[in-house]
């Protein structure tokens, strides 16, 4: 956190006064209630819970370089491994601190710690899921913890010590993202979030934007550090991106046939986010723009025209597959299952700035925890720093 | 305005689950409850009590749609027995634990409904249903909570325990019946419209950040009394009682009448039954 160029001081900079415009507006919203944000009885979960949907794949995406990397002693993924679990440690931390933003009572936070508080386990789907996102958190604290420590002092690790934790992350990264789907499918009274198909979505695009992410940064890392890496980690995740990317697609119009076709009762929210409901379609131009985007990147990763180009232009499909996968995951699942209310009522969410400043003081804390992991993994890994009695 | 925020209790903070706590320690609770907002309303009338469900009894509710005007008296009689928030001004938020719909007749889809009618009833061609918490038996929103703040009671009511609900919505969002509603702000509870006689699972003043529901007007039923919806009532159309008591209105209803479950496709089981005349 201390060593570093010009580049590093200003990103961390410029991350700290998101975090602290972030914290300014966190403490208006604990003076005056959850009002300050744009939630109401009618769409009572917005901005949080919409990123911290979006995280949870983030996070359980670091699993798509884990396989390769300690199962088939992928030397070259290997590398890459390691800065997919920073950057699965930054996605959990976000992920936690949305659910927190999101609470009316965070100073009770308590009662859900056992044996003072009462953890309503297995009954409530949003237990597990604070159990399996806090397991993760502490299996990605472990794995690479451990593997760089050992670097560090230039030993050579010890496999129990590390590949049984690695066995057991990649089932749990599967299990963050589907009890996160769980969460919603659980609900019968909700009947757009009510359908199987959910979590294989939920799957599906967490492999597509989630290693997207993953690459944008591996960019980064490769272009401005002597992190050894080649492009072989680089050209994998991009196939995992395209192949999860098409498989998402598939399974999108899969559910929008079943509702559109049918067209019984259930498509209300459906109809409400696609095409707009008795004049109401603030989230219609979200959504096409998210279906675009979507399309389009994955034509251009499917040509292959644009690998072998710029650095910025060969990202861009990359980049445009992430927006496109944060918008379905908040305009596109989170708000739509509030509208119509069970009632029928039709009620539109808007964020609110104090809400918006929230929500990047939070994206500004996770980036400062990846970048600042990250630099410093790069540096062990790169041989830059070194314990001093060696 | 008594529209003071509450200072940090230690007392408050460190309660028990009420389930937790012994018949001492709800006691000391209710006294210091008492005290508080007794305190912050400037009143010397509050009263909270803990009254307990009696054996044998099981609540039920049911609603007459051919006779509902839509007049809405139940929801204003509601707000004033439940010590409801009354909305600010930016947000227009009254706190209503009934919604009544004004539905079109050879219909009973929701989807359908008029919600913000402001107009002389009941209009022609429409008729009426007021939904509130229907205290399923099966309660999505009690296997949601992961906390245990709310739960069925023995007699059929769903609670929630104030002191003890960590604000994270999941329960209104479990809801087939929007009936759960949330405190997006400090209470407004203007001093000289309170309903002083107060229960702890049911219309003691509430706190921001916290969820609350219909819970049959507990201070009244258990009692021996009607919810407060059921006797404001113009039209007859509300009834309640015991579901156990084989004489009573409530069997006789569902006995007798057609009824109709709303969203039983759903599977919570709800005590709350629509009939016709």
């Amino acid at each position: 956190m201390f060593t570093g160029g010009r580049r590093y001081y200003l990103w961390l900079a410029f991350l700290s006064v998101l975090i602290g415009l972030g914290v300014l507006a966190y403490y208006r919203q604990t003076v005056h209630g959850l009002g300050v944000t744009g939630m109401t009885d009618q769409v009572s979960w917005g901005l949080y819970i919409a990123n911290f949907t979006f995280l949870v794949g983030v996070a359980a995406a670091a699993v798509m370089m884990v396989i390769p990397g300690y199962l088939y002693h992928n030397q070259e993924v290997k590398g890459g491994v390691l800065l997919g679990e920073m950057v699965a440690i930054g996605a959990i931390v976000m992920c936690l601190l949305f659910v927190v933003a999101d609470l009316g009572r965070p100073d009770r936070m308590w009662h859900m710690i056992p044996p003072f508080g009462k953890f309503n386990f297995p009954e409530s789907m949003l237990a597990w899921d604070v159990l399996v996102l806090n397991g993760y958190l502490l299996l990605n604290l472990h794995v690479p913890g451990y593997l760089l420590y050992k670097r560090y002092r230039g030993e050579e690790p010890a496999k129990w010590m590390y590949l049984p934790f690695v066995y057991i992350s990649i089932v749990w990264a599967i299990s963050i993202h589907t009890v996160t789907a769980f969460l919603y499918t659980g609900l019968a009274g909700r009947p757009y979030w009510n359908a199987a198909i959910l979590a294989p979505r939920f799957i599906a695009s967490a492999f597509c934007a989630g290693p997207a992410f993953i690459i944008l940064i591996l960019e980064i890392v490769k272009g401005w550090t002597r992190f050894p890496m080649g492009n072989r980690v680089i050209s994998f995740l991009r196939m995992v991106v395209l192949i999860s990317g098409l498989i998402n697609v598939f399974l999108l119009v899969s559910e929008l046939f079943t509702e559109f076709y049918a067209d019984s009762a259930h498509v209300a929210s459906a109809r409400y986010l696609f095409f707009g409901l008795h004049g109401h379609n603030a989230l219609v131009p979200w959504i096409w723009t998210s279906i675009v985007m979507n399309v389009l990147a994955l034509l251009a990763l499917v040509s292959r025209k644009f690998e072998s180009r710029g650095v910025v232009v060969r990202n861009i499909p990359l980049l445009m597959l992430i927006v496109a996968i944060w918008i379905e995951k908040g305009m596109g699942l989170v708000f739509p299952g509030f509208i119509p209310t069970p009632l029928g009522e039709i009620v539109e969410y808007m964020p609110s700035g104090n809400e918006v400043m929230v929500t990047l003081g939070i994206w500004g804390i996770g980036l400062f925890i990846m970048t600042v992991l990250l630099k410093h993994a790069v540096d062990i890994e790169t041989g830059e720093v070194s314990p001093p009695d060696k | 305005m008594p529209d003071k925020a509450e200072a940090f209790n230690l007392d408050e903070f460190l309660q028990k689950h009420f389930h937790q706590m012994s018949e001492e320690e709800i006691q000391k609770t209710l006294e210091r409850l008492t005290r508080q907002y007794n305190e912050k309303y400037d009143r010397e009338d509050f009263s909270v009590v803990a009254d307990g469900p009696q054996h044998g009894v099981k609540f039920a509710y049911a609603l007459n749609l051919s006779k509902c005007i839509g007049c809405r008296k139940c929801v204003h009689a509601c707000v004033e027995e439940n010590n409801q928030h009354r909305g600010t001004e930016e947000r227009g938020d009254q706190v209503e634990y009934i919604r009544v719909l004004e539905m079109e007749k050879g219909s009973l889809d929701v989807e359908k409904a008029v919600h913000d009618y402001d107009h002389e009833v009941p209009a022609e061609g429409k008729y009426y249903m007021p939904v509130q918490c229907h205290h399923c038996n099966d309660a999505p929103c009690v296997k949601a909570c992961p906390v245990e703040a709310t739960w069925q009671e023995p007699d059929g009511i769903v609670v929630v325990d104030y002191n003890w609900c960590i604000g994270c919505r999941y329960c209104a969002a479990a809801c087939p019946y929007w009936a759960r509603k949330f405190n997006w702000v400090e209470p407004r509870l203007p001093a000289e419209e309170i309903n002083p006689d107060t229960h702890y699972l049911g219309n003691r003043p509430r706190y921001k950040g916290v969820m609350e529901k219909c819970t049959f007007c507990i201070n009244r039923v258990r009692k021996g009394l009607n919810p407060a919806c059921h006797d404001i009532c113009p039209t007859g159309s509300r009834k309640f009682g015991n579901l156990l008591d084989p004489d009573s209105v409530i069997r006789t209803i569902i006995e007798t009448k057609r009824i109709y479950i709303l969203k039983e496709e759903v599977g919570t089981d709800p005590s709350f039954y629509y009939f016709f005349d």
